[in-house]
């Protein structure tokens, strides 16, 4: 059985909260201003800050879904979605197997892992030619 | 030695240690003094002492009209401090849990930024009362090394202490070890220098109001 | 076994050349640049660098060599290795396969006997001087080590050649990082550490009982972004998962600085998820990544569950007090008191009583004045 499968039920009171949401608002609402500004992207690693139980879950709640969403295929999925405010965006990688191997909010225009990688490009296009080719050939 | 060892030694043995010291240099000095006895006065009394010893143990702490026009520094921060003292020692939940385990009494705590608050104003007001000891040529002229140790001795504690929760100069492990060593330090000598007035404060101030009201100079 | 068929490294040199990068090996498997870019988005995040080093690490790790592992259980219970294959990220079979040659482990090879100590050898051959070294378990050091042994061969000697050609050691585990249990008092076998005898080569310690599994990945990861170890403490560990304590990143903080405590196991305030230190929790002297890395794939860590920290990654944790007592507490019950409270009292009857001697003398030797004395 893995850990994530373990039905874990987790108590949300409206009041228990140790203010570390709050906290990560307000670093996300600087961050944002800063894009607003003059453009710097920034990114915060979910993995590396303490959350007491439930806090996950509030952030979600309070970050909200935004008009895009978008999914990956690649060495497992990932999950990317733009939250309820433009420019913060909610990146999470799995692995094959599913569990979270990075988990973060990314500040910016547009997460680079959505654009075309140029490696991926060329190889692609080497690709086409080819199909190209037999496509003539045929 | 590394921190880790160093920390448990003086939550072992250091501790075993000065608590040891302590506890028996406490117990020799006060059975010693108050088992010194004086000489039978003879002369008839000027005035029934009465209450005179029990006001004076309160009286003493108010100052005297006008002195403390003259010496306001020494009263205030000598209030400060000591009332800081008292918060730190006794009102920090760390403090009350060793307290708790030394006398299975326990009590409320404050929150740790009040506490840290309060060992800044206390630092602080221990500094000025150094000050004031180095710059008045009469304080300097009574001073002793005494009085200078025993203010070292009372400084380090709240200052490790400090350093340790707030991560300065150095690990918190390291930091939290001195400090505790810096309190030992504290109990093993505190039988032995002024800083025995802790526990012959309220006593030596009724003996002396009751002398004084039996001399004739009732309060 | 024959000679043949034992050495890992040499079976799979057919399919992957030894020397390929990683890149080349990625590239064969047909993993795309944005898999890639994912996975060192994985990486950055295992390692605690800050996110947007991504990029950085897929050009460092498309040029990376495969590095030779050799791995080294001495007296130790094998936790470690279980926490290791239970590494989420990145999964074990990739590491094993696409990162490192893991040349020997005892547990997890398929060799066994001497065509086991033939690829540990080869390996040591093939790579000296390149070849990591990797060690969990403490060394007995009393009577010639032999209270563990391993092919007839002490831990000690065992230690003392493979070490000689690493390029670098990382001691796995609080045993082989400063002893751990073997060494806890009276510690019979005179168990030490591997910095304890080796100490002309880099060594890397991850401490931790076990240690986190992403932490020695973690590292494994950096040697191959970076083709060195990373930034150390004072005691050997990697400051990227070592460099603060339990305490900092717990998420309960913010109730040690109100003065919330639970006071028992199943009050209110442990009910309530209130601060542990009262109950022992050694997070405040304890660095380690747990508060955050977390085990069990991120599922949680021992304050969250409710227990305090044991200061597991800390040298002589097993000997440092009671596990429940408060850091502000005694580590051991105090001895003197009663000794020195009679000793004290004693004393201060002993001082009392020659002071009423001295005062008795005085007051005999004592003459009395008459007035012709006076006008003598």
């Amino acid at each position: 059985m893995k850990p994530q499968t373990i039905p874990i039920y987790t108590q949300t009171e409206a009041d228990y909260s140790v203010g570390n949401i709050r906290a990560l608002l307000t670093e996300i609402a600087a961050r944002l201003e800063r894009l607003a500004n003059d453009g710097t992207s920034a990114s915060i690693d979910l993995n590396s800050l303490p959350f007491a139980p439930g806090e996950y879950e509030r952030l979600r709640h309070a970050l909200g879904k935004g008009e895009v969403s978008a999914h990956i295929e690649a060495i497992g999925p990932s999950e990317i979605t733009e939250t309820r405010y433009p420019g913060v965006w909610w990146v999470t990688h799995y692995n094959v197997e599913g569990d979270i191997v990075a988990d973060m909010l990314e500040i910016t225009t547009a997460p680079e892992i959505l654009s075309s990688q140029p490696d991926d490009i060329r190889s692609g296009l080497a690709l086409l030619h080819i199909q190209l080719k037999e496509e003539v050939q045929q | 030695m590394d921190a880790d060892l160093f920390l448990t030694w003086v939550r072992s043995t250091g501790l075993n240690i000065a608590i040891g010291i302590f506890v028996l240099g406490t117990l020799w000095r006060l059975v010693e003094i108050y088992s010194l006895g004086r000489k039978r006065d003879l002369a008839v009394p000027r005035h029934r002492s009465g209450a005179s010893g029990l006001h004076t143990m309160f009286r003493r702490s108010v100052p005297p009209p006008g002195m403390f026009k003259r010496s306001a520094t020494s009263y205030v921060a000598g209030y400060v401090f000591h009332i800081g003292l008292f918060i730190i020692v006794f009102l920090f939940a760390q403090h009350i849990k060793l307290l708790q385990e030394l006398t299975g009494l326990s009590w409320p705590g404050l929150p740790t930024q009040f506490i840290d608050a309060t060992a800044v104003v206390t630092l602080a007001t221990m500094l000025l009362v150094l000050a004031e000891r180095i710059n008045k040529p009469v304080k300097r002229f009574l001073s002793t090394f005494g009085d200078y140790a025993g203010w070292a001795l009372t400084f380090l504690p709240v200052l490790t202490g400090y350093l340790a929760s707030r991560h300065l100069l150095l690990p918190y492990t390291a930091m939290l070890a001195l400090h505790i060593l810096s309190v030992e330090l504290l109990l093993a000598f505190l039988p032995f220098t002024k800083l025995i007035h802790v526990f012959t404060l309220w006593g030596s101030r009724w003996y002396n109001g009751n002398a004084n009201g039996h001399k004739g100079v009732p309060v | 076994m024959n000679d043949h068929d034992a050495p890992i490294h040499e079976k799979n040199s057919h399919e992957f050349p030894i020397h390929e990068t990683l890149g080349d090996s990625l590239a064969q498997q047909g993993i795309s640049r944005r898999a890639f870019l994912k996975f060192c988005t994985a990486m950055a995040s295992l390692m605690a660098l800050p996110p947007g080093t991504a990029t950085a690490i897929a050009e460092a790790l498309v040029k990376a060599k495969r590095p030779s592992v050799i791995w080294l259980s001495f007296q130790e219970c094998t936790g470690c290795t279980e926490s290791l294959t239970r590494s989420y990220s990145p999964t074990l079979e990739n590491m094993i396969f696409n990162m490192i040659s893991l040349d020997y482990h005892h547990t997890l090879q398929a060799a066994s006997g001497y065509g086991a100590e033939k690829s540990r050898e080869d390996a040591m051959k093939n790579f000296f001087g390149k070849y990591l070294l990797v060690v969990d378990g403490s060394i007995p050091m009393n009577n010639g080590g032999v209270y563990s042994t391993i092919a007839g061969r002490t831990n000690l000697d065992l230690l003392h050649e493979v070490a000689k050609g690493a390029a670098a050691i990382i001691a796995v585990g609080t045993c082989a990082s400063f002893g751990g249990i073997p060494n806890a008092k009276p510690n019979p076998t005179g168990a030490v550490a591997v910095s304890d005898i080796i100490k002309d080569k880099p060594i890397i310690n991850i401490s931790g009982c076990p240690p986190i599994p992403a932490v020695i990945t973690g590292v494994l990861a950096h040697y191959l972004t970076f083709g060195g170890l990373p930034e150390l403490d004072d005691l050997g560990r990697p400051k990227s998962f070592y460099g603060e304590t339990i305490h900092d990143r717990c998420y309960r903080r913010p109730f040690y600085d109100q003065g919330k405590f639970a006071k028992t196991f199943d009050d209110e305030g442990a009910r309530n998820g209130w601060c542990l230190f009262e109950l022992g929790c050694k997070g405040p002297v304890t660095h380690n990544a747990c508060a955050t890395t977390k085990w069990n794939g991120g599922t949680s860590f021992p304050i969250e569950s409710g227990h305090g920290c044991l200061g597991c990654s800390e040298p002589h944790f097993w000997d440092a007090g009671s596990f429940y007592s408060a850091l502000s507490m005694p580590a051991s019950p105090l001895k003197y008191v009663a000794g020195a409270a009679v000793a004290g009292a004693a004393a201060g009857v002993a001082v009392s009583i020659g002071n009423r001697i001295k005062k008795g003398t005085a007051k005999s030797a004592h003459q009395k004045a008459t007035i012709e004395d006076l006008e003598k």
